[in-house]
């Protein structure tokens, strides 16, 4: 399956940066996230429970960061195992521009493999499942890091508790590292959000964890 | 009672119909477990650990075994059932199947571990917290693909995933033949892999009796005392007397239910383990992925003609895929039912194949109905059809000049069998006038007036049926004899149970045998009871395959039937007092000749069991036994006839007109056999125009897991059939029968397949592979039209 998108985020892309770290915000946008950790610096695992209509069913997924070059692409392979239903895995290059002082294009350009029941029973109907998904999952990001009513200052506010340094312009190769940590999520976010999807039409009519 | 070759009603469908069958998953047992099998979803993958743990501590669990488990308790791995040696002498690479694999799974669909628990959903929600940790290999899907150096490796056993390298014949002389000849037609083909797709999933439900110690097992299986034996000897290590396999209704099996499954071996061995029953039933899913599948071949072949259009040499070159494991009978399928037929119906001279068997990560391959012999009656029929069209002669003439003539028989062919008896001309001849072969260009014009192409296509079959002389698959690597059993009861009041070791799991023996019974024994097809399927009650079976029943287990039945009329001849002699020789049996009735003086079955039978009267040193009782073992395999010939039209825009292809003219022998109830037929046909029309089971090639996903994307043959997609027969004899089975289960499935791919050949001729095109969607069809008119459009 491969599958390609771009969405506006209403947002600078500083802060776009660092709502893609911050795991409260993760947390609220993928559906049915419990925790998001940070394995590594390259490496992420997380604990999605989704749901559609009555099924209910709980997925581990976990990610790993390659051909990072911050800020403008980078490479995240992601696993996602639904237990007895089979597995997903795929990739994503993702890429964020710049568009303006409060507006980021990010793009995606995702490819994934599912295997066992998923494969099975529907390696068609994934692409349209995974899109959805996707689409679902940016929306909630563009509104949670859209600026709240009183919108200007709080991008501003954002950088001030840590560290403010990295923004303008080149990172040195040291601050490159710190970025590392934080960029994953968006290319995880993406992949995950796709194979979610993809795994969750297949749970349909079978199996009601509860 | 004669009722041999009368339509008689099927006894069994009164039940089938009114859902009182009683299949294996109707079946419940006190204190029953349900078990899941958690299976790969990896083509290939090593297996580094099982964490149950979690699993183990959900609601409800009782058990959770993985392979290492089975393994550590001795269970053994699956047996199979045919040795095959390669050209060079050496046997096969034969490598261990365990029930559940332990290190490493070989296709999608492998079992890894089983979780038994109170109830179904909760052995199922307990198996999603089963960890298992794979490490994903490369996979190799394709036969070809697995044959070449560097592909993936699946066994240690089998260097380049060559299972076996087999021959038949004299590669010199057919070279020798092939450079001589006028003319030498060559083609390159695909049977397509097929879903056998029975209506009724497998189930297995194993039981353990603490007081005795005895086993048994539900399953559906066409051949319990197989499953028995396979089971007991080589994976459980029961003894038959302890392991009782029951295979009650069966609903439809095709070849898929003859081998013994990991299933099978795994709820009976949990049974034994927990002292509880344990019941497993496949989801439809499950039956794709783990169902051995049929056909998959890829094929070379060249036909040599002399200046009179006569074969003078045929060379075939085959890569058969055998999946992940070796299933109980796949070595034989792409060797002894398939090289041994490729003379067909044709006076060829000299006839080489070869076969490269294989292993690939996908389910296992093994028969599925006609196992073996649809696949060469596919590529003989298509090389016939190329080597008309390349000479410009009449298809149907360039057969009959090839036909075995009728004064040849008995017929040695250069492929090993000797055929009995046939007359393919005359059975050509009656299929030609039923299909109107005559008048066809002219149904050909009007259909283009119409957008529609239309083109007909015959194919003429040979099948070596009633497997089989036990001497003569032992020959050829059998691990079992092929024969057949059956008892005849005779009860003190003359109703009679007739105990066979042929399996029904759909063809209709209840009524078959009934009927046989009857007219032999003069007694009403009522008084006549058919039990099969039962290890403690049937003496012994090899079951029911291969087109089978009638030849070996009928001719069974018919010995049986002979030594209870010994029997009564002798009671019913001393009742009479009359000489035994003078006493004749006919219509149930014991006759002195000559006289009116007679003694029924039942009164003999009566005697028998209140032996007051009876003849000295003759044992009560009128219960007789016999095993037959047939001389030969039974050849049911035919020639089908097809007729198609291809919508020109949509590739859609609609079958018009379907005629088949068929030689089984003896028919004992036509209605039955028409019913074969049919089913046949609308499952080899199936593998023509529909069904294809498909692979990711790289990673080696089954995608066409579901009926979403897997075609089966639906009433709509099939024609009225025009049936008729052409018997002639069986010359060594005492009922002269040849067996009619598999023709259909046999001769319809290739008589579909020509006729689309020929419907798109006009537009160029010489061959077109199996299954011939209308998307596939569509690409080819549109590249035939404007060579250069398309993809």
């Amino acid at each position: 399956m491969e599958m390609t998108g771009e969405f506006h985020i209403p947002a600078s892309r500083e802060r776009v940066w660092e709502a893609l770290n911050d795991p409260e915000i993760l947390k609220q946008c993928i559906p049915g996230c419990e925790t998001i950790e940070k394995v590594s610096p390259t490496e992420f695992t997380a604990k999605v429970v989704a749901k559609v209509g009555p099924v209910r069913a709980s997925f581990g997924g976990k990610v790993n960061l390659s051909d990072l070059d911050p800020p403008k692409g980078y490479t995240i392979s992601g696993e996602g195992s639904g237990g007895v239903a089979g597995f997903a895995k795929g990739s994503a290059k993702v890429d964020l521009d710049e568009e303006g002082a409060h507006t980021t294009l990010l793009k995606y350009a995702v490819q994934a493999h599912v295997g066992g029941k998923l494969a099975q029973i529907g390696s068609r109907l994934i692409d349209a499942t995974s899109r959805k998904m996707a689409a679902d999952f940016f929306e909630r990001f563009a509104g949670a890091v859209a600026p709240a009513p009183a919108a200007e200052p709080a991008p501003q506010a954002a950088p001030t508790p840590a560290e403010p340094a990295p923004e303008p312009a080149e990172p040195s190769p040291e601050a490159a590292k710190p970025k590392d940590l934080r960029l994953p999520p968006v290319l995880w976010v993406t992949g995950l959000a796709a194979i979610v999807g993809a795994m969750l039409y297949f749970f349909t009519g079978r199996r009601v964890t509860r | 009672m004669a009722t041999i070759g009368t339509a008689v009603k099927r006894r069994e469908d009164f039940r089938f119909l009114t859902g009182q069958g009683n299949y294996t998953d109707d079946i419940n047992r006190p204190r029953q477990l349900y078990a899941y099998i958690l299976r790969s979803p990896h083509a290939h993958a090593r297996i580094n650990g099982i964490d149950i743990s979690a699993a183990a501590r959900a609601p409800g669990v009782a058990a959770i075994y993985t392979g290492k488990d089975m393994m550590a308790d001795g269970v053994g791995g699956l047996p199979c059932g045919w040795q095959v040696h390669s050209k060079d002498g050496s046997p096969m690479a034969e490598p261990p199947h365990p029930p559940l694999a332990a290190d490493r799974a070989r296709h999608v669909g492998d079992p890894v571990a089983v979780v038994i628990a109170e109830t179904l959903e909760e052995a199922r929600e307990a198996a999603d917290l089963v960890n298992v940790d794979y490490a994903e290999e490369p996979a190799v899907a394709d036969p070809v693909e697995a044959l070449k150096p560097g592909a993936p490796q699946l066994f240690a056993e089998a260097p380049g995933n060559l299972c076996y390298d087999w021959h038949l014949g004299d590669p010199a002389a057919v070279d020798a033949a092939l450079t001589a000849a006028a003319r030498v037609v060559k083609l390159d083909l695909v049977n397509n892999r097929l879903v056998p797709n029975a209506m009724e999933p497998r189930a297995a439900i194993g039981e353990y009796d603490r007081a005795t110690g005895d086993y048994t097992l539900f399953t559906t299986s066409q051949n319990p005392h197989v499953i028995r034996l396979l089971m007991g000897a080589f994976v459980l290590h029961i003894p038959e007397s302890k392991l009782r396999v029951v295979a009650p209704d069966v609903g439809g099996g095709f070849g898929s239910k003859i081998y013994h499954y990991a299933e099978e071996a795994i709820v009976t061995w949990a049974a034994g383990k927990l002292r509880r029953p344990v019941k497993w039933t496949a989801e439809r899913s499950e039956s794709f992925m783990s169902d051995a599948h049929g056909r998959d071949h890829v094929t070379h072949v060249e036909l040599g003609l002399d200046q009179q259009a006569k074969f003078v040499a045929l060379k075939v070159s085959t890569i058969a895929n055998m999946g992940g494991y070796l299933s109980t009978f796949a070595p034989c399928i792409p060797t002894y039912l398939y090289g041994t037929l490729l003379a067909g119906t044709y006076t060829t001279p000299v006839i080489y194949v070869e076969t490269k068997a294989v292993f690939t990560n996908t389910v296992p391959v093994d028969a599925y109905r006609g196992a073996g012999r649809p696949e060469a009656t596919f590529l003989l029929e298509r090389i016939v059809d190329l080597a008309a069209d390349e000479i410009g002669m009449d298809p149907a003439e360039l057969r009959r000049r090839n036909f075995i003539p009728t004064d040849a028989y008995p017929y040695q062919t250069p492929v090993a069998l000797q055929y009995d008896s046939g007359d393919y001309g005359t059975t050509l001849e009656k299929a030609l006038q039923a299909a109107d072969y005559a008048g066809f260009e002219a149904r050909r014009r009007d259909a283009l007036a119409h957008g529609k192409l239309r083109g007909i296509g015959i194919a003429t079959y040979i099948e070596a049926c009633g497997l089989a002389p036990s001497a003569v698959v032992g020959s050829l690597g059998a691990r079992a004899g092929l024969y057949e059993s059956a008892a005849i009861r005779v009860h003190p009041t003359g109703s009679v149970s007739v105990l066979t070791g042929s399996h029904s799991h759909g063809q209709g023996h209840e009524t078959t045998f009934a009927q046989l019974v009857a007219d032999r024994l003069g007694i009403p097809a009522e008084s006549v009871e058919i039990v099969h399927g039962d290890t403690d009650k049937i003496p012994y079976g090899m079951g029911t395959y291969g087109s089978r029943s009638l030849a070996v287990g009928g001719s069974a039945i018919v010995k049986a039937m002979d030594k209870v009329v010994a029997k009564g001849r002798k009671i019913a002699a001393h009742l009479l007092e009359a000489a035994e020789a003078d006493v004749e049996f006919e219509d149930g009735k014991f006759t002195v000749a000559g006289t009116d003086r007679s003694k029924t079955l039942g009164e003999v039978a009566l005697t028998a069991y209140v032996p007051h009267n009876y003849p000295e040193d003759l044992e009560p009782g009128l219960d007789e036994t016999a095993f037959y073992d047939p001389k030969n395999f039974t050849f049911p010939s035919g020639a089908h006839i097809a007729e198609v039209e291809i919508d020109a825009e949509t590739g859609r292809t609609s079958v018009v007109r379907f005629t088949a003219s068929d030689d089984f022998g003896r028919i004992i109830n036509p209605m039955i056999v028409e019913g074969q037929v049919h089913g046949g046909l609308a499952q080899g029309i199936g593998q023509a125009l529909l069904e294809g089971c498909v692979y990711d090639k790289e990673t080696g996903q089954l995608l066409t897991g579901s009926y979403n994307d897997y075609a089966m043959p639906r009433a709509d997609d099939l024609p009225s059939f025009s049936l008729s027969t052409n018997t002639t004899l069986c010359t060594h089975n005492p009922l002269g029968v040849k067996g009619c289960g598999e023709a259909g499935a046999i001769g319809a791919p290739a008589a579909i397949t020509n006729a689309l050949v020929d419907a798109l001729k006009p537009l160029g095109v010489h061959h077109v592979d199996m299954p011939a969607t209308p998307e596939k069809l569509w690409r080819l008119i549109q590249q035939h039209r404007h060579p250069l459009a398309a993809d």
